[in-house]
């Protein structure tokens, strides 16, 4: 009797242990999926997959909601680094997320900016910098070149330049 | 310093390297001959893209020999000095000997068949009355640049910031054909010895020590006799074995000290460093001749050439004058490499400049050079990786290369690759192996560009949403002050305006 609530006992001990080690590790192993697919996203944050940015992108992508050919800023190589990862099928870019271009850089024509620090918020990697009623200027090292700048400027004042290919 | 060095004639074997037919004899008949002035000097301002000079003469200036006519910007206080006396026609971009076909922009000297000095150029006091940094800007204004071809300012070389306990002065000219360094210590082992005395003044080390092969008995005979004549403490000559590529700066180091430079350190992580002897006889020849760098020593050899020989010619000047010295073309269809036949270029032209880098032309017939040959695919023999002096397994590298993986190159270490062709000689399959890493050591570059900015772009998005989020949180809480007490406050307002209640209504 007393050998099988001992053992019994034990088995309990060991369940419990081994449920919550397997809710633990799977939330940890899916954040680790998550962040080698972030890695292998271009980080241009420019939403054209749908998503807000690349990490909500890759989580989409683990949660099996997106396929993994939506990143036009990666192009053909990085829907191969996916497919490699998560051994999906490699599937040519659906192009209506967008065409792969080469590598491009906003510029603000400063004579046209109006100082109306719309831009100022919608860049996602903090690349603008200006203040109302003050010139705005693009971070040259930060710019992604993601566009976003673009369509909350009432003046029309960005341009999309090819980025140089040292800088 | 943790192994002793190796003096004895019996040197270590290296395991790598591949022994290479030398064609040495042929240059050296006979000693350094001074070649002719030449007519017209070219002298580039962005050898390298790495170091810009700004010239500070315009066209139309005339000039002295020695005086400095261009300036690199910085602390350092590098400058570029006249090889001619002249006058100066253009400023303009000029096609230069370097890998890449690469245009420099030149500044034009016509000569007018004279040599007159700069002022500047008077023999400089006793070395040793001077101090350190004193030593050091002299060596920056007199233009003086590594040798041994990567152009690398001596001056700030000797600039070290850590403590050097050892001053390796580098004659072992490993590759076949250029016989420069060796004429030098064969005609003037007393410059070498001199200027290394002053760049361990410079360096405020000790102990230097001259690297010949031991294939060169003569050179190292030379240099001991003059160093018996001498009282400069702490020089001493070391014999390394000769085969291709013990001359290599990281692989001397190993041969010399058993150490091996970290890939991306320099030899001052060691407390090394390595200069070539042409640059030491180059700083002797400032301080006893009052000589800025304005001339080098040039191999030039090859079948198609009339008289082989070294010859020390002008910064500048072209290779058709220098080939006009050697007694000229000994066949029509000869072509031009500039460096040896491991690691030079073709030529497409005798019209490019001599310039500081370089050590050897060789004039070929079409018998002398191999043509290339058709390549095979790999049959993974792994002799290329036997032979790697980086100890790569350029077999790997290949396929990687192939794939256009730069994760996988950089895995392998590409970037250790230091170009000495001895996988592509070995290759039986004729395979061009280092002409593909050149290439994916330039992609590496890009690529670890754009994993630098992805990795920035990630955190200044993450902070970006943090920022975000954080201030979408303060609006909800502005506001939100409890319904219970803005039902009050609304109440009390009611009731000091002492008007009736609008729920009333």
């Amino acid at each position: 009797m007393l050998a099988v609530v001992v053992l019994a006992g034990l088995a309990g001990l060991a369940g419990a242990g081994l449920l919550f080690a397997a809710g633990r590790l799977r939330t940890d192993a899916t954040a680790q999926v998550v962040n080698q697919v972030d890695e292998l996203l271009p980080q241009s944050q420019c939403a054209q997959c749908g998503y807000p940015g690349c990490r909500p992108y890759a989580a989409a992508i683990v949660a099996g909601e997106a396929p993994i050919n939506r990143c036009a800023p990666g192009g053909d190589s990085t829907i191969q680094a996916l497919s490699h990862l998560l051994q999906r099928e490699a599937l040519p870019l659906d192009t209506r997320f967008g065409e792969h271009q080469p590598a491009q850089l906003a510029l603000i024509d400063e004579a046209l900016c109006i100082g109306c620090a719309r831009c100022l918020e919608v860049c996602p990697v903090d690349a603008i910098i200006g203040a109302p009623r003050f010139m705005h200027t693009v971070l040259q090292d930060a710019c992604t070149g993601c566009e976003l700048c673009l369509p909350p400027c009432p003046v029309d004042c960005i341009d999309l330049v090819p980025r140089p290919p040292d800088s | 310093m943790s192994a002793p060095l190796s003096y004895d004639p019996q040197p270590p074997r290296p395991a790598w390297g591949v022994r290479v037919e030398p064609h040495k004899a042929l240059s050296m008949g006979q000693g350094i001959r001074i070649a002719p002035l030449p007519r017209q000097v070219r002298v580039p301002l962005d050898l390298t893209a790495m170091r810009v000079a700004e010239a500070i003469v315009a066209p139309g200036d005339s000039i002295l020999t020695g005086q400095v006519i261009a300036r690199f910007p910085g602390p350092g206080g590098n400058a570029i000095c006249a090889p001619v006396t002249g006058r100066v026609r253009d400023i303009a971009p000029c096609p230069v000997p370097v890998a890449g076909n690469y245009q420099a922009r030149c500044i034009s000297i016509d000569t007018a068949g004279e040599d007159r000095w700069s002022e500047d150029c008077k023999p400089l006091e006793p070395a040793g009355s001077l101090s350190r940094e004193n030593l050091q800007a002299r060596i920056a204004r007199a233009g003086i640049v590594g040798l041994g071809g990567a152009l690398f300012p001596t001056a700030d070389k000797l600039r070290t910031r850590t403590p050097v306990n050892l001053l390796i002065l580098n004659g072992a000219e490993c590759e076949p054909y250029i016989t420069c360094d060796e004429m030098l210590m064969r005609d003037r082992p007393e410059r070498v010895i001199h200027g290394a005395a002053i760049m361990l003044r410079a360096l405020g080390a000790r102990q230097a020590v001259i690297a010949v092969e031991s294939d060169m008995p003569e050179a190292r005979l030379a240099l001991k006799a003059a160093l018996a004549e001498t009282d400069e403490p702490g020089i001493g000559v070391a014999v390394v074995t000769a085969k291709y590529p013990a001359g290599g700066e990281r692989q001397l180091i190993e041969l010399l000290t058993g150490q091996e430079v970290p890939l991306g350190g320099l030899p001052g992580d060691l407390g090394i460093v390595c200069q070539n002897v042409a640059t030491a006889a180059a700083v002797s020849d400032l301080f006893r001749q009052g000589r800025p760098l304005i001339s080098r020593i040039v191999t030039v050899t090859g079948n198609g050439i009339g008289q082989p020989g070294n010859f020390e010619v002008r910064l500048g000047t072209p290779l058709r004058e220098l080939i006009a010295a050697a007694g000229g073309y000994a066949q029509p269809d000869c072509q031009l490499y500039m460096g040896g036949p491991m690691m030079g270029i073709a030529l497409d032209s005798d019209e490019l400049p001599v310039t500081e880098a370089s050590n050897c032309l060789i004039v070929s017939t079409p018998e002398e050079m191999a043509a290339p040959r058709p390549e095979f695919p790999c049959i993974r023999c792994g002799e290329c990786s036997r032979v790697c002096p980086a100890r790569l397994m350029p077999q790997d590298l290949l396929i990687a290369c192939m794939a256009g993986d730069a994760e996988r190159q950089a895995a392998l270490q590409v970037d250790a690759c230091i170009e000495c062709g001895c996988c592509d000689y070995v290759c039986p399959s004729q395979i061009a192996l280092t002409a593909r890493f050149v290439q994916a050591k330039a992609q590496q570059r890009h690529w670890r560009l754009d994993q630098a900015r992805a990795a920035e772009a990630r955190e200044r998005s993450d902070a970006h949403a943090r920022r975000q989020a954080e201030r979408a949180a303060q609006y909800a809480d502005g506001p939100k002050a409890d319904p219970a007490s803005g039902e009050q406050a609304m109440k009390d307002l009611m009731a000091r305006l002492g008007q009736r209640d609008p729920t009333d209504d």
